[in-house]
Formats: structure tokens, sequence, C-alpha cells
């Protein structure tokens, strides 16, 4: 029992599969970021770096010297983080007062709406965006409550538009909001409110400055457990969206679709992982700094 | 606490607020749920109880047959994820801290940190060039690929039990002249099941619900019932897909519900 031998040795078999299945094949695709693509997709073993210059550029078909800004890309990218941003404001203008009322109910009851939170959460993502696409479908139940109301006469199109795929991520990813937020609420001191008020703070006041404070890591946390699914999305844009509103996400997998050019679907997904890996750090260095001024 | 008449907890307008965002949280699925079992094929119109199309989704043979596939994937998964989950919990807790730990942390965190279609296109590239090599096309790569994904969803709960096992059990099964083996076996085996019971449910629910990463994995005739179902909504939509839906859902919830009631009497 006196080597770490063993304890590797137990480990072994898990790190294996995940090698294999999960982190390996991310070096895989490390490398096929700089090789050229091959005509029925695939690869040639040639080494290039067009791959990683055609995620932002593009050159003239005309003339190969003429080089410009690829804009299809850029938008896609743009529309990415723009959407992905406005989703986390939502889920947290949304997800705040949910939390709260959580945090606020008597005990017995505060499991039972935590439980109401928590199973969407663990239910298919595909049937929830499926729920969407059937509600603000153009014969889908919200047009047809409006007909019927009066309020317009033909239905709005909602589907395959940016608001769509807006709507849907929001939906499907607000528990990662309300989650944390209600796990740094219930830590939260609430003698320190009642004293706010003790000092006649208005209820603005206490909120800004005594609850806000105090949640700010859980605001953190829930909004880099949205930014990055969101980041990430594919299912949410590929079914309320279309090739208007295509994300990242679907933008690599065309490269590996219609698009044939596994390198450069390679170079998009390394894109992806640089921006996630980016986001996860920025979490953990803000949650370690809060973290050592609490303990002073 | 005694409450006066000016509640501190209140906060103007968030409870409405919280109240429709559960109530929009569940409007859709309700909704779903309820047209499954609608006579006509309207999604908006209400033309009467029918189980029609539940009879029209069991009779679907496709449907049954990516139904079959999607369980048989999950259970395999889950129990390999759940067993390989098991081993490593236990060389990585109560241990102290050992070189590389740090490592094996990272290792079986990474699938919760990488989006999946980034996983999905690494193990279609992947399992092309195995394929090319090998000439192997069978369910092998779904179910390696569905377990690594699981594991770190069975190695939490699995970690989570152990971590609150009280070590002098083991201790005193020693003092009573058991074996590493024998402690191992009837003492802490014993109290880990609730964990390990939890780690093959959220596992089974993990693999039941992944979508993307089959979707780049599976050879032809592999559909699961979500990659199925991805390739039908693109087309028009009858509420036999409401039924499948609506039975796939209760599945997910008789499976998370069992897992709450096993975490939850844990803490008692």
């Amino acid at each position: 029992m006196h080597g770490h031998g063993w304890k590797w040795l137990l480990c072994t078999p898990a790190l294996i599969v995940l090698l294999l299945a999960a982190s390996g094949p991310l070096l895989i695709v490390a490398v096929y970021s700089f090789l050229s693509p091959g005509n029925m997709g695939g690869v040639v073993w040639e080494f290039s770096l067009e791959a990683w210059f055609r995620v932002f550029f593009r050159r003239d078909i005309f003339e190969p010297d003429l080089v410009e800004w690829n804009r299809a890309h850029l938008q896609v990218f743009w529309r990415s983080i723009w959407l992905s941003l406005q989703t986390t404001f939502i889920c947290a203008v949304l997800g705040f007062p949910t939390a709260w009322f959580i945090a606020t109910r008597p005990r017995h009851t505060r499991t039972i709406w935590l439980f109401l939170i928590t199973i969407p959460f663990w239910t298919n993502l595909l049937i929830r965006t499926f729920a969407i696409q059937e509600m603000i479908r153009n014969n889908g139940t919200v047009n047809a409550v409006l007909m019927w109301s009066g309020l317009i006469d033909s239905p709005i199109q909602m589907m395959f538009t940016e608001f769509a795929v807006l709507l849907g991520m929001a939906y499907v990813f607000l528990p990662l909001m309300v989650l944390p937020l209600y796990a740094a609420m219930e830590k939260m001191d609430f003698s320190l409110v009642e004293a706010g008020y003790d000092l006649y703070a208005s209820r603005l006041n206490v909120l800004w400055h005594v609850i806000l404070p105090q949640v700010k890591p859980g605001f953190i946390a829930g909004s880099i457990l949205v930014f990055i699914p969101a980041i990430g999305a594919y299912v949410t844009p590929r079914v309320l969206g279309g090739g208007r509103t295509m994300m990242l996400g679907n933008l690599i997998a065309l490269q590996f679709g219609q698009g044939r050019n596994w390198p450069l679907g390679a170079a998009l997904a390394m894109l992806m992982l640089v921006v996630v890996v980016g986001a996860l750090i920025f979490y953990l260095r803000v949650v370690g700094r809060n973290d050592e001024a609490r303990r002073g | 606490m005694a409450r006066s008449r000016f509640s501190i907890t209140r906060l103007p307008g968030f409870g409405l607020i919280a109240v429709l965002t559960f109530v929009m949280l569940y409007l859709p699925i309700i909704i779903l749920v309820v047209f499954s079992f609608n006579a006509g094929v309207s999604q908006s119109r209400w033309d009467g109880f029918s189980l029609q199309w539940y009879q029209a989704a069991f009779n679907n043979a496709q449907v049954r047959d990516v139904s079959l596939r999607s369980l048989w994937l999950a259970v395999t998964a889950a129990s390999i994820a759940t067993m390989l989950a098991t081993l490593a919990a236990l060389g990585t807790t109560r241990v102290g801290r050992f070189p590389g730990q740090t490592m094996i942390y990272a290792l079986i965190n990474q699938p919760l940190m990488v989006p999946e279609i980034v996983t999905g296109i690494a193990l279609l590239i992947f399992v092309a060039a195995i394929k090319v090599q090998t000439g192997y096309t069978g369910m092998g790569y779904l179910v390696a690929a569905h377990t690594a994904f699981c594991i770190p969803f069975a190695y939490l709960p699995i970690r989570a039990r152990l971590e609150t096992l009280d070590n002098a059990l083991e201790a005193a099964a020693a003092d009573l002249y058991a074996s590493p083996i024998q402690a191992f076996r009837y003492i802490t085996l014993p109290l880990m099941v609730p964990g390990i019971l939890a780690g093959f449910m959220l596992g089974f629910v993990i693999s039941l619900d992944t979508v993307v990463i089959t979707e780049f994995v599976k050879s032809a005739g592999q559909d699961t019932l979500p990659t199925y179902m991805l390739g039908q909504l693109r087309r028009t939509v009858t509420p036999e897909m409401n039924a499948i839906a609506t039975l796939f859902l209760a599945l997910s919830l008789i499976v998370v519900t069992a897992f709450f009631l096993i975490t939850r009497t844990r803490g008692r």
C-alpha cells in the first residue's frame, strides 16, 4: 500500500478509454488542421497552413494573390458570439429572480422547486428543442393562439430566424444559470440583508449593494456554464435555424459533410476549443481570486 | 426567526418573473405531451383523445429498431463506464494527494469541458482512420464513444459517496482479522452501492440523450432514437413524433427521479 502504483492501476482502464475515445482524437484534430484536404473528404498527408488561412481569409478565384477577409466565416463567428452573449443575458435576467424565488421558499418546498428546475436539465435537449419548434412553427401553438385571438391574420414566421435560435438556446440552457445562482444564494448571509434594511436602505440598494456582491460568484459560474454550451451549440441552431442563421458548430459540421474540407473543419474546431478553454480559464481565475479574497 | 410583516426576502416582481419562468419552462413540454394524445394531425387544434399516435409509433418498425438500439447502447455504455468509474474513484478518493492526480482529474472531466461537436468530429476523423485500417464497422465505436462520455457523469456520484465513508469501518474490519479483500467485499462495496447505482443512472440518461457524438460516429444503419428524431424533425412532423418524445421523456423522468431518491436518502 506504500507506492502510488496501485492508484494508477485502478485508474488505468478508465484512462485508456478516455484517451482512446475522448482526449486522443482531439490531438488528431489538431494535426489534421495542418494537412491538405482530400478530394472526397479526408486528408492528404501534406503539411499546409491553408486551412488556418481559410478560417479568416479567402483568395479571389481569378486572382489568387488577391486576399480578402472571409466575410461568410466572420459573420458566423460574430453571430455565434453575439447569440451566445444574448442567451447568457436572457438566462441571467430570468434566472436571477427564479433562483431567488427558490432560495427564499421554506425548506420543505424548496426541494420541489429545485427538482422542477433540474428535470429539464436532465431531459433530452433534442426533445426540448422539438417542443420549442412545435410552439413557434407557422402552424404551431403560438401562431394558432395569436390568430384565434384576432391579433394577427397570417402566421408570423419565427422558425429559421435568429430569434428562434436565441429562444431555443435560452430555453435549453436556463437551468445552467439557475443552479449555480441558487447555490450562491443558499450560502448567502441573510442577516446582512436584514442589516441593510435596518439601516434604512431601499430594496434596490439592498439588491445592488448587499445581495449582488454576495452572489457574484454564482453569476459568473452561471454565465460561463451558459456561454460555453451556447458557443458550442449544434442541435438547436440546426433544428430551429436555417442556412442563414448558421453558428460555428454548424459551420464545422458542414466541412465534414457537403464542404468536404476536413482540415478547414479541424481548424474551425480548434478555434472553438480555444474560445471554450479561454472562457474556462477566465472563470477559474475569477473564482480563484474570489476564493482568495474571501480567505483574506 | 420571527417573521414581521416586512419580509427581508421579498423583492418586488421577482416572484412573478420566477413563476412565469417556470410556466415557460414547462408549457412547451406539456403541450408536446398533450398533443401526442390528439386524435387529429394538428399540433394546435384539439380533435379529441386518441392513442393512435402511440399505436403508430409501436407499429413503426424503424422506431422500434432505433429505440432498442438506444436502450442497448445506453445500458452497455453506462455499465462499462460505471465499472471503470468505480475503479477510478477507488484510486483517487481517500488516498491523499499523489503525483499525477491533477492530470487524472483533468482527463476524467475532459468530456464535460469540450463541446460535443468538437468531440464528435474528432471521433469521426479517428473512426474513419480505424475503419480504413481494420474494416470493422460494428457498434464498438459507438460503445467506446458513449462509454468515454459517460465516465465523468458516473464518476461524480461514486466519488461523492466514497468521500462520505468512514475509514474507521475498514479499520474495524481489519481489527477483526478481515483481509483487505474481505473488508472491501463485505464493508466498502456494499456501502458504495447507492453511489454506484446513481452513477449508472446518470450514465444511462446521458448516453440516452447523446445526439451530436452519435450523429458523427455512427455508421450506416446505426441510428439511435435521438439521431432518428433529428433526421425526422426536418420533415413534416406528425404527432407520432410527440408520442415518441413523450415516451422518451417518461423514461428519462423515471430514471432521474430514482436518481434523486437514491442520492437524497444518502444524505439522511
